[in-house]
């Protein structure tokens, strides 16, 4: 109950940084240099083409009431007419919402799949060889930069081992979980190297912590003591530090989504920046700001929910 | 010793941790025994090795690198330094309970307090959700928490360190132990909560008949609740006796250094006496008896020979060389 009410405020919350998000993703193309009208059109355009796109855009009304078209525009969810397209931006990021959002959820999965065990291990063996070797493996995956991991993992996975899909999104539900592995485990992998650390301290912390004396000292099973106990209460950091880096991944996606021609949200920006479709552009930019903000709304929930110290007032 | 039946006897235990650096022998040979029903004080300066000891008792480090080295702590006729880990589980919270210093960090942050209680009991004692929390409604009214029903929900950072040491008390006692050890129970808390948690701590032995090993620095607690004592130092006991023997007749320099540091012993006027010196490195402990080098009485054979507890009196005991040509 006290939960719903959190999260109702943290929406409240919520609205003026929404507004500021679309003033800047509004502003942001109108301050960039040149012209969008004779931009779009290039060398083909000639005045009048370029005179009836500046009318057709809204480009010669005043700023203001430009914001306000705009504002309007997104509030009947069609973040105006993309010139690629020639459709409504909105119905567009939609249909590629999905493929973006279960990239970066399977991605999150895998990342958490990964961390629990491997921190528990490097944990229970603090210094050991174990500890080094997971340290150093996500050392080396951290220092590689997205695209450069991804053709390596492609070429082993895909090429030297066919066992996955060089790129695309599939069909069916299994077949695109079977798609996405690949570049979610390779976001994964990024992800999994800040968590998994981040979970092996905490879990080193909280195992000297004296509520664990208290545990041990009800007799309680070595495993009950670790789960229940231990691991629970050390998760709670490591929420943050999930969260903040999967708000960070939603960029991330960009990148990878063109890599492996996944048709989301990241390949959308890609293309409509080549093809200089501005309205598309808009759209998108709020649309990830949005999604970043979901996140961190989760994320902050998560963490209420997770540690009952936090007021949820 | 005497001839009564003991509860728990220990016999010259070793304990050594094994961190960074050189191993510390935090307990070098301690033997003493707990009757059913009594309370007995360990009492020391910090790091004299007293809740190592009784940390020893029931293998709970807290994630030291610790290992009993030797000797041989016999509960109820079980030698619980041979006991594999599953077997001291078992031991622990049911037939040895324990509560420690600090309430502010000894209950679990994120787990509601009916459940922590409830933990032990359903562990130990087989009971069902429903049982399990009748049981820890009564047992929190046992140690004074009031409207005990309403309370289980709660998490402890809605209760303050007074409350949390009686939650962490109907913990310990969740699976009626035959021996508390109470780790400096009241060095944390308000001199008024002090007292009260210790007049709880009595009560409940005489409601319960256990024994109890208090483990304390405060000589003041120990006169107000202890049966007998063992006063260490730097890793081995310098004197045992029954509480009023050790207040009327400190046999050991040591303890008659504590008592005449304490206010109420050194009597109105007197002025107090701090011991000179500081406790001694356990990684590289001095040769002879440990305090020879802080004792006002030491002679070159207290360099050269570590004095056994000997008795001077039936029940009590000193490790002291000059004990009887000091006459203390």
């Amino acid at each position: 109950m006290e939960i719903l009410k959190f999260t109702f405020g943290r929406l409240l919350q919520l609205i003026p940084v929404l507004l500021g998000i679309t003033l800047i993703a509004f502003l942001l193309l109108r301050v960039l240099p040149g012209d969008p009208a004779t931009l779009i059109l290039g060398n083909r355009g000639t005045a009048e083409d370029i005179a009836r796109l500046t009318t057709q855009l809204g480009l010669d009304r005043p700023l203001w009431q430009q914001y306000l078209a705009f504002l309007g525009d997104m509030l009947r969810g069609s973040f105006g007419q993309s010139i690629a397209y020639r459709s409504a931006v909105g119905p567009l990021i939609m249909e590629r919402l999905w493929a973006t959002l279960a990239l970066v959820g399977f991605s999150t999965l895998l990342a958490v799949a990964m961390t629990i065990p491997l921190a528990l291990i490097a944990a229970l063996r603090k210094n050991g060889i174990t500890d080094h070797a997971i340290k150093i493996f996500f050392v080396a995956v951290m220092s590689m930069p997205a695209f450069w991991l991804g053709v390596l993992v492609v070429l082993l996975l895909s090429v030297v081992y066919p066992i996955f899909p060089v790129s695309g999104y599939g069909d069916t539900f299994v077949d695109r979980v079977y798609h996405l592995f690949l570049p979610a485990l390779i976001i994964a992998l990024g992800t999994a190297a800040l968590t998994i650390r981040s979970l092996r301290s905490s879990l080193i912390d909280v195992m000297r912590a004296d509520y664990i004396d208290t545990a041990r000292a009800k007799g309680l099973r070595q495993r009950v003591v670790l789960f229940r106990h231990i691991l629970r209460n050390s998760l709670i950091s490591t929420i943050s530090v999930l969260g903040v880096h999967t708000s960070w991944v939603i960029g991330g996606t960009v990148v990878i989504e063109s890599v492996f021609a996944i048709p989301g949200l990241g390949y959308l920006l890609v293309s409509s920046i080549s093809a200089r479709d501005y309205p598309m552009v808009q759209g998108l930019t709020v649309t990830f700001a949005v999604l970043v903000v979901a996140i961190n709304l989760v994320t902050d929930i998560a963490y209420a929910i997770a540690d009952p110290r936090v007021k949820l007032s | 010793m005497s001839g009564t039946t003991s509860l728990l006897r220990v016999d010259n235990l070793v304990t050594r941790f094994n961190g960074h650096g050189p191993a510390v022998t935090a307990v070098d040979g301690v033997s003493f025994d707990i009757r059913p029903g009594e309370i007995f004080g360990l009492v020391g300066e910090s790091g004299c090795g007293k809740s190592a000891t009784c940390r020893s008792l029931i293998r709970l480090f807290g994630g030291a690198a610790a290992e009993i080295a030797g000797g041989k702590v016999l509960f109820d006729g079980t030698d619980l330094a041979e006991l594999d880990d599953r077997g001291m589980e078992d031991v622990r919270g049911a037939r040895i309970a324990m509560i420690f210093q600090d309430p502010m960090t000894a209950l679990n942050p994120t787990m509601r307090i009916g459940d922590q209680i409830m933990e032990g009991l359903r562990r130990h004692r087989g009971l069902g959700r429903r049982a399990a929390r009748e049981e820890a409604v009564r047992l929190l009214a046992s140690v004074g928490v009031t409207s005990p029903e309403s309370r289980l929900g709660a998490y402890p950072h809605h209760f303050s360190g007074g409350m949390r040491q009686r939650v962490l008390i109907a913990i310990a006692l969740a699976c009626r132990p035959q021996l508390l050890i109470a780790d400096e129970p009241t060095t944390a808390l308000d001199v008024t909560i002090q007292d009260q948690i210790l007049k709880l701590i009595l009560r409940l032995r005489d409601e319960t008949g256990m024994s109890v090993l208090m483990v304390t620095h405060d000589l003041g607690v120990v006169a107000q609740t202890c049966d007998r004592v063992a006063v260490m130092y730097a890793g081995r006991i310098a004197e045992t006796g029954e509480t009023r023997q050790i207040f009327r007749r400190p046999a050991h320099p040591y303890t008659r250094a504590l008592l005449d540091a304490l206010p109420a012993h050194a009597g109105r006027g007197a002025k107090l006496k701090p011991i000179g010196g500081e406790p001694p490195n356990l990684a590289a402990p001095p040769p002879g008896c440990r305090f020879h080098p802080r004792c006002p009485h030491a002679v070159e054979k207290c360099q050269q020979t570590l004095p056994e507890l000997e008795m001077i009196e039936p029940g009590h005991g000193s490790a002291c060389l000059r004990v009887k040509e000091l006459g203390l």
